[in-house]
């Protein structure tokens, strides 16, 4: 019973999603923390960009790493999916009235529909970008590294990225918020000392992060050079 | 006061049921919600049509019996009351009031507003308790000194009337917050902590065959509860599970 039960349980589903959500929100704060170099436009800045772009698709300890990224986001997208087909069936018929929001927020009820949203985010954006900096036509920078830099300004130089980008870093807070928390929970982890502490910092880290990815696109777009 | 009440109707667990709208007068705000239904009951028994069929027993908030989402919540508007503790005081005069029964796989319908919750019970029996050997020796109360604060968080736990107020209102109809009190009113005990791996998992497993939905931890149930169990409770039986199913052969 107890391997059934660390693999097919109800709760066993929910210790999966909160320690690959829990996961991305590691990898949020590294990808952050590189991505921030982009508001830097200068030529030295493109030099910069690149050369830790091409570090990062090339070190073996962030290659693994990435697999690892690329899994779990996988499972999460997955185990998540199953659990919300569980949770509709369990209420085959809706109330014909009911006031949801009187005992609960709505994104904590919408994660399924938040994260599929966060799903088709990550898929265009890791066409536009991840993709092309393994597969597609780069140019080459001065120092004879891929040009991913200069893939990423002329994206943000059209209003449609930009604003594809921000709102789906609008929805990505609204996960967030519900889902940084939720993940203690669902570890088990709620104690009336330290709970307080963790919805503060959840709800920081849901508001700070999107904002400082939102922050890159809007940058650029403002700062684009008109014509190169 | 008027009020018009739309109500589900439902002939039996095959029925496909309805919703049927009843004017009714002369309702007083001194009357309970299930007091208030028994004088449409009533009525409707004189003009020789079905009464409404809605569970009910202590009437003072004890048994967990009473159930109905009223306009829109489990129990009605009102925090920490049932059903049979909520008062027409809390409606105004010409209102319209939805009731249905509460929505669930695992709570199937029998009548009207009546529904199964034989699955708790199911729950509750697959180990919710403590063996006890009844030879005669008896041990006194007193020789086994527990914590006041386990003491106090147990019986908060204890405190759950298995209402399914908890599964009624979450959007997943989850019956996390009701097996948590269960779980945790034991696992606090040292008289409960003999038990305490079998009984996590094993409960754990009733509630997810009997087909209630995930916990996604949106917090509905804790703040429908009429006892106010707390989501802590919830924590404990992640954390116990978690133990038990890494730590038991
Ligand atoms: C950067 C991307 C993402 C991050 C950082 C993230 C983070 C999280 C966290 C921390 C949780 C809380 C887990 C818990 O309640 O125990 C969560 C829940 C959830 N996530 Fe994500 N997530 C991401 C992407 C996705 C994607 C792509 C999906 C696709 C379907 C998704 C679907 C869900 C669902 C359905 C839940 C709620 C599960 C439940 O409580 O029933 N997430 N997420
Ligand atoms: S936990 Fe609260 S709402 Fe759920 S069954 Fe027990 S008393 Fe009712
Ligand atoms: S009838 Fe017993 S709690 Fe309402």
């Amino acid at each position: 019973m107890s391997r059934s039960a660390l693999l097919g349980s109800s709760l066993a589903k929910k210790y999966w999603m909160a320690l690959t959500g829990l996961f991305l929100c590691v990898f949020l704060i590294a990808h952050l923390a590189g991505n921030l170099q982009l508001l830097d436009m200068s030529p030295a800045g493109q030099l910069k960009f690149n050369a830790y772009a091409k570090f990062m698709t090339t070190f073996p300890v962030v290659k693994i790493v990435s697999y690892l990224l690329y899994a779990s986001i996988l499972f999460h997208a997955f185990d998540g999916i199953i659990l919300t087909i569980q949770n509709r069936k369990a209420r085959p018929i809706k109330y014909a009235y009911e006031k949801a929001n009187a005992s609960s927020k709505w994104y904590s009820r919408q994660m399924a529909l938040l994260g599929m949203l966060v799903l088709v985010f990550i898929v265009l954006h890791m066409k536009h970008f991840w993709y092309e900096m393994h597969w597609g036509p780069l140019g080459m920078d001065a120092d004879g590294n891929k040009d991913l830099y200069t893939l990423v300004a002329a994206a943000f130089a059209q209003p449609l990225y930009v604003l594809v980008y921000v709102a789906s870093m609008v929805v990505l807070a609204f996960h967030l918020m519900h889902g940084f928390q939720s993940a203690f929970q669902s570890m088990g982890l709620n104690h009336p000392k330290y709970m307080p502490i963790i919805k503060t910092v959840g709800i920081f880290f849901a508001v700070i992060a999107p904002l400082f990815f939102a922050l890159i696109p809007v940058w650029m777009f403002v700062n684009a050079s008109p014509v190169q | 006061m008027k009020l018009t009440l739309k109500i589900w109707r439902q002939k039996g667990p095959k029925d496909k049921g309805k919703i049927v709208d009843y004017p009714v007068n002369d309702v007083s705000e001194d009357m309970s919600f299930l007091e208030m239904l028994d004088v449409l009951n009533d009525d409707l028994v004189r003009k020789g049509e079905e009464p409404i069929a809605f569970d009910h027993d202590c009437r003072e908030g004890i048994c967990g019996a009473c159930s109905l989402f009223i306009n829109g919540e489990a129990h009605g508007p009102g925090r920490m009351i049932t059903t049979c503790q909520l008062h027409m005081r809390k409606f105004k005069d010409g209102d319209t009031i939805h009731v249905e029964p509460w929505r669930a796989e695992a709570f199937p319908v029998i009548k009207d507003l009546a529904v199964d919750r034989g699955a708790f019970d199911r729950i509750q029996a697959a180990g919710g308790f403590v063996s006890v050997n009844t030879n005669g020796n008896l041990v006194d109360g007193n020789a086994l000194p527990i914590p006041k604060a386990d003491a106090d968080t147990a019986f908060d736990a204890a405190t759950c009337i298995g209402c399914g107020a908890c599964v009624a209102t979450c959007t997943n109809s989850s019956a996390m917050l009701f097996v948590a009190a269960k779980v945790s009113q034991f696992a606090l005990l040292p008289q409960g902590k003999v038990e305490a791996k079998n009984r996590v998992l094993a409960m754990v497993e009733q509630m997810d065959k009997e087909g209630f939905g995930n916990c996604s931890n949106t917090g509905a149930c804790e703040v429908e509860c009429p006892k106010g169990i707390s989501l802590e409770h919830i924590a404990r039986m992640n954390r116990e599970y978690l133990a038990a199913s890494v730590t038991k052969e």
